[in-house]
């Protein structure tokens, strides 16, 4: 079925998009892949480098288990295969920031096979999207261009770490699809622990492979499985937000459509997306005599996984995101909507679990996704860096729910708490904030509102609505303390309704 | 499958080894013979036959995440024909 | 003092113990005839006088102190494929003149905690490509044996040939080598010392230039069996730095070296006679059987049918290991850098051309070929197919023979410059020894008779994976049997 927010008016007709991504999530570790240095960030110039990592001659590598474990964790967090048998290949070619002229990555026999990613789209809707495979890989190294205007600063400290590539099927239609995807395996790898996600600092990065073509011939593909339906593919490297990842996409099957309508064709090629000029460009550097000449690589063995070492690894899996969301509707009756807004952060999800025990879940979920985001947010944090006891939160709701205070003091009295006044109580305390039940006090303000407009009051008994300006006056009245129940119902007597 | 001047060409430049036009045709001669050579490869019945990448039966070994090497920019560098900063220096790439 | 120099490694160490002499007299005895023999035999690459002498006198300090190693205050040569840590180490190329490693392999280091003495490093062909040592970058190394009533200059083999040379000619007690596929073996036929690869992952890689990493080995080169089982279980250690290294004990040799072969049974395959060997190779092959025989061995005809295809496997799977393997010789980090260039590709491209020899180009051509697109299957994995029904010819042996035995090479050594021409003849060398490398098994080659022209010739032999002793055991045997004692007579 065809489905027509995926299609892209040309002048010669509709087109479709088709994506793949290969995403290159840094492994969370100490050591790198096959060396004894240190991973890390901003360190001085190849002080993270050893010998092994420089391609010296006669240097060997050494695998890490560790890195090992994480890609099988991966694995089982994707729902995947996890392969008993893999094998390490060299993928050869040279580059200044490769230092043996070679790659150890995994092309014949990856760590993981097929695994399934399911998806929330912006709507609240879900797709699935296929994973073809997760393979463990080094890193390369960094080259600096602005320090000599003839010369190119050669820095190895990243070359080595341990990076799992990611590789999706061709299962994304739209960039707000592949977004979603990308910020999809980000949760799953946070969750995990595998890797941090820091996009800007490089640790995970996407390559996408773009291609588009006519309305309808990606249905016969999934029909068929026959590739010659998509279009030709161009790999755009490297994207490392979800902003370049959206704009890179949409550059580049406008430029496809626009090659297509005006009768050329497109070139296989990898491009590089350039944020500043908003625009893909072809790396010509990379392109040429692109045969990788892979094999497996003799200095070392396959890699056996122990079933019963896979078991322990899955048993030490925490909750994934999807069996979270679950959980969360199921045992606090929240909202679709509301579970997946908690369960994108992990510490954001066991925040609300730990405010909302005992207390109005849905009320708990509002404070957490509204007011406490939004702090968070403007200060440039994230849940984990979270100042606000969860214990204020479930208190402020308690407060409410005891009808101690109103929803609108609540913000105020939320205010004084974020300040670091105290907790709710103290702060409703401390400023007086408490609510009034006290009927004779809201009795007698009633009476003087009435008193002093005859009119208005007579004007109720026709248009009942108009009671809520005499709310809003007793609230006025009773600085907002007042309990708006009780005033409704005492106005309702006294105006007669 | 005879090897042509042309796929020496590219092979060598595969191989980053600079070969002057008028080694390809010789090259491609000599490299002919060899591989003709190592064609009676073809006699061999392999049906079935598992690859054999190694020699040794053992598992591989896995390796502690712990931090042992790194640290020593001075060994790293100790050899580079062009250094500066901590770098290695080579001729500007563009990307 | 110059009676030293021609000691066996075992009769000198024994001496160093007894305090017959000391380290430091019989390293400069070493000194002394390399710094009158180099310039013609062209064995060294590099004498490290100075360090040899500090070695020795610390040697000497342990000896006096009632301690030292199995083989302390040996003076010994290095193979410059090994990396030593801050001594040029070149292996034979261009590329890597001038090249000093921070670090040390796993090989000497070993021999350095038994207590050696480094005297320099040793000649050899470009990267360990090569049979005669012709392709190094420091001209060739000259056999000190030449064939009666000729002087041609003869090659000592290689690519192990500076190893050979030295040990045959006396400028080291004994050498190390490396054999990927008979560079220990045919360079020590051709020079009539004793030369073992051991079963593969016995000797560390690490520190080691890479050839070809899932064929190479580390091993001695020794005036006797003795000697070569001494040396080899100092080299030979479980590595953790190399992920082939196997994790295993490495026995007590020099144990097997004169027990009785009596009733081992010893495979002879057909399939070694080749086509065009001389009578003399069958001659020396036939008596090795005989001695074996009478010996109180039981021989055994056996077949290892696809012995053929090893040369062809082997120069498919070997050069296409090399390609990768020597990518990182790229002139960024290390190695040379060629001054004119018109882009970064052609500075990849012009140091490369001029760094590596023609030989090495040509291999390293060729396996960036085989693992091209479109042949890797045909070539590169059809040669890992065939390399495993080499495997299995041996496995389907081991049943009924405990050790095989061979010559080591079809002829003996020929004069520098007389196979040149054509690199296919060349390859034809290893026809014999390559198959152990594919096979990962130990082979030794042992001195055993001479050719028409006085030659030394060698025998091999082959042994289960793991079975040193075996091999150690046998080959002591031959050695007793032919008693080879002649030794060049010095030209040089
Ligand atoms: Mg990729
Ligand atoms: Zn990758």
């Amino acid at each position: 079925m065809s489905d027509n927010t995926k299609t892209i008016k040309g002048r010669t007709g509709d087109w479709e998009i088709v994506m793949g991504l290969e995403i290159h999530a840094q492994v969370a570790s100490k050591a790198k892949l096959f060396s004894g240095a240190a991973v890390g960030f901003g360190a001085g110039p190849n002080e993270q480098v050893s010998l092994v990592d420089a391609g010296f001659p006669g240097m060997l590598p050494t695998l890490n288990k560790h890195c090992v474990e994480q890609a099988v964790k991966t694995g089982l967090g994707l729902r995947a295969q996890i392969n008993r048998r893999s094998q390490f290949d060299r993928k050869n070619y040279f580059y200044p920031d490769l230092p043996t002229g070679y790659q150890i990555s995994q092309l014949y026999y990856p760590i993981v096979g097929e695994g399934v990613v399911e998806v929330e789209a912006e709507d609240g809707s879900f797709f699935n999207v296929g994973i073809e495979r997760l393979h463990l890989e080094q890193d390369a190294g960094k080259l600096i261009h602005d320090l000599s205007p003839t010369e190119s600063y050669v820095d190895l400290n990243r070359a080595g770490t341990a990076l799992m590539e990611i590789v999706s099927r061709p299962d994304l239609r739209t960039p707000d699809e592949a977004v979603a995807y990308v910020k999809k395996i980000r949760t799953i790898l946070i969750y995990l622990g595998t890797c941090d996600g820091d996009m800007e600092k490089g640790n995970l990065r996407a390559d996408v492979n773009v291609s588009v073509c006519r309305a309808g011939n990606y249905d016969k593909f999934k029909e068929t499985g026959d590739f010659s339906y998509l279009g030709t593919r161009c790999e755009i490297k490297n994207v490392n937000s979800f902003r370049f990842i959206s704009q890179a996409i949409q550059y580049e099957a406008r430029r496809q459509i626009e090659i297509l309508e005006d009768g050329g064709s497109i070139t296989q090629e990898t491009r590089l997306y350039d944020p500043t000029a908003g625009e893909t460009r072809s790396m010509r550097s990379k392109e040429e005599a692109q045969d990788y000449r892979y094999f497996p690589d003799p200095d070392l063995l396959p890699l056996d996984l122990e079933e019963a070492w896979i078991a322990e690894i899955k048993a030490s899996l925490p909750e994934l995101p999807d069996d979270k969301r679950k959980r969360l509707m199921a045992d606090y009756g929240l909202s679709q909507y509301d579970a997946i807004v908690l369960i994108s952060e992990q510490a954001k999800a066991d925040y609300f679990e730990a405010a909302a025990k005992g207390r109005d879940a849905k009320l708990v979920s509002n404070w957490v996704t509204n007011e406490v985001s939004a702090r968070l947010a403007a200060e440039g944090k994230d849940f984990s860096e979270n100042p606000l006891p969860a214990a204020h939160v479930a208190q402020l709701v308690e407060l409410i729910e005891t009808n101690v205070i109103s929803s609108k003091i609540a913000k105020e009295v939320f205010d004084h708490v974020w300040n670091g006044e105290g907790s709710p109580a103290e702060v409703v305390e401390k400023h007086g904030l408490k609510q009034v039940t006290d009927t004779r006090a809201i009795e007698k303000a009633v009476d003087e509102i009435i008193a002093a407009n005859p009119d208005k009051a007579a004007a109720v008994a026709e248009k009942p609505q108009a009671i809520g300006w005499f709310v809003g006056q007793v609230m006025k009245a009773t600085g907002g303390k007042a309990n708006p129940a009780a005033v409704n119902d005492i106005l309702k007597a006294k105006l007669g309704l | 499958m005879a090897i042509d001047a042309a796929t020496v060409r590219k092979v060598a430049h595969l191989a980053r080894i600079k070969t002057p036009e008028d080694r390809l045709e010789p090259l491609a001669q000599e490299l002919n013979g060899i591989l003709a050579w190592i064609e009676q490869l073809d006699q061999v019945d392999v049906e079935g036959v598992e690859p054999m990448t190694s020699n040794v039966a053992q598992p591989l070994r896995l390796r502690d995440d712990v931090v042992t090497d790194g640290a020593k920019v001075d060994a790293v560098l100790s050899n580079a024909p062009k250094s500066a900063d901590g770098f290695f220096v080579v001729p500007k790439v563009v990307e | 003092m110059s009676d030293l120099t021609k000691m066996t490694l075992k009769g000198a160490v024994d001496g160093l113990k007894a305090k017959d002499f000391t380290s430091a007299e019989i390293t400069q005895a070493f000194l002394t005839s390399i710094e009158a023999s180099n310039p013609t035999l062209n064995a060294y690459v590099e004498v490290t006088a100075d360090k040899a002498m500090d070695m020795a006198r610390a040697s000497d300090a342990r000896i006096a102190a009632g301690q030292g190693g199995a083989l302390e205050g040996a003076p010994l040569g290095i193979k410059d494929l090994f990396c030593t840590e801050g001594v040029q180490t070149t292996a034979g190329s261009n590329m890597l003149r001038g090249f000093v490693p921070p670090y040390e392999s796993t090989v000497t280091a070993n021999l350095w905690r038994d207590g050696a003495v480094m005297l320099g490093k040793l000649n050899m062909d470009e990267f360990a490509m090569g049979s005669s040592n012709e392709t190094s970058a420091f001209g060739p190394v000259k056999n000190p044996w030449k064939s009666t009533g000729s002087n041609a200059d003869l090659t000592p083999g290689g690519s192990s040939g500076g190893s050979a040379s030295a040990v045959a000619a006396d400028l080291c007690l004994a050498a190390t080598a490396s054999d990927t596929g008979g560079s220990i073996r045919q360079p020590a036929a051709f020079t009539g010392t004793v030369g073992i690869k051991p079963t593969y992952g016995r000797a560390s890689r690490f520190g080691m230039v890479a050839f070809a990493s899932s064929l190479d080995q580390a091993g001695p080169i020794t005036k006797t069996v003795e000697d070569a089982a001494l040396l080899l279980q100092s080299m030979c250690s479980f590595d953790a730095k190399d992920s082939t290294s196997l994790d295993i004990a490495t026995p007590d040799w020099t144990q097997s070296v004169g027990k009785s072969v009596k009733g081992l049974r010893i495979g002879v395959p057909r399939e070694y006679v080749v086509d065009g060997m001389p009578a003399e190779i069958q001659a020396l092959w036939d008596q090795g059987v005989a001695w074996l025989k009478d010996a109180g061995c039981e021989i055994v005809e056996i077949s290892l049918p696809h012995t053929k295809y090893a040369l062809p496997t082997y120069y498919i799977v070997a050069p296409a290991e090399a390609s990768s393997n020597l990518a990182r010789y790229d002139g960024m980090r290390f190695g040379h850098r060629a001054e004119d260039f018109k882009s970064l590709d052609d500075l990849y491209a012009t140091s490369r051309a001029e760094g590596f020899g023609k030989e090495v180009q040509r291999r390293l051509t060729i396996g960036a070929y085989v693992l091209s697109a479109g042949f890797y299957d045909a070539y590169y994995v059809k040669a890992l197919k065939v390399r495993r029904r080499i495997a299995e010819d041996f496995d389907n042996v081991w049943g009924q023979v405990d050790a095989i035995l061979t010559p080591s090479t079809p002829s003996a050594a020929f004069a520098l410059g007389d196979k040149q021409i054509d690199p296919l003849t060349m390859y034809l060398n290893d026809v014999f020894t390559v198959t152990t490398n594919l096979a990962g098994l130990p082979g030794i080659s042992v001195p055993a008779g001479v050719d028409a022209g006085g030659l030394p010739l060698g025998l091999q032999v082959i042994g289960k994976a793991l079975d040193e002793a075996t091999v150690f055991q046998v080959g002591a045997a031959l050695e007793r049997a032919a008693g080879f004692t002649a030794k060049p007579g010095k030209w040089w």
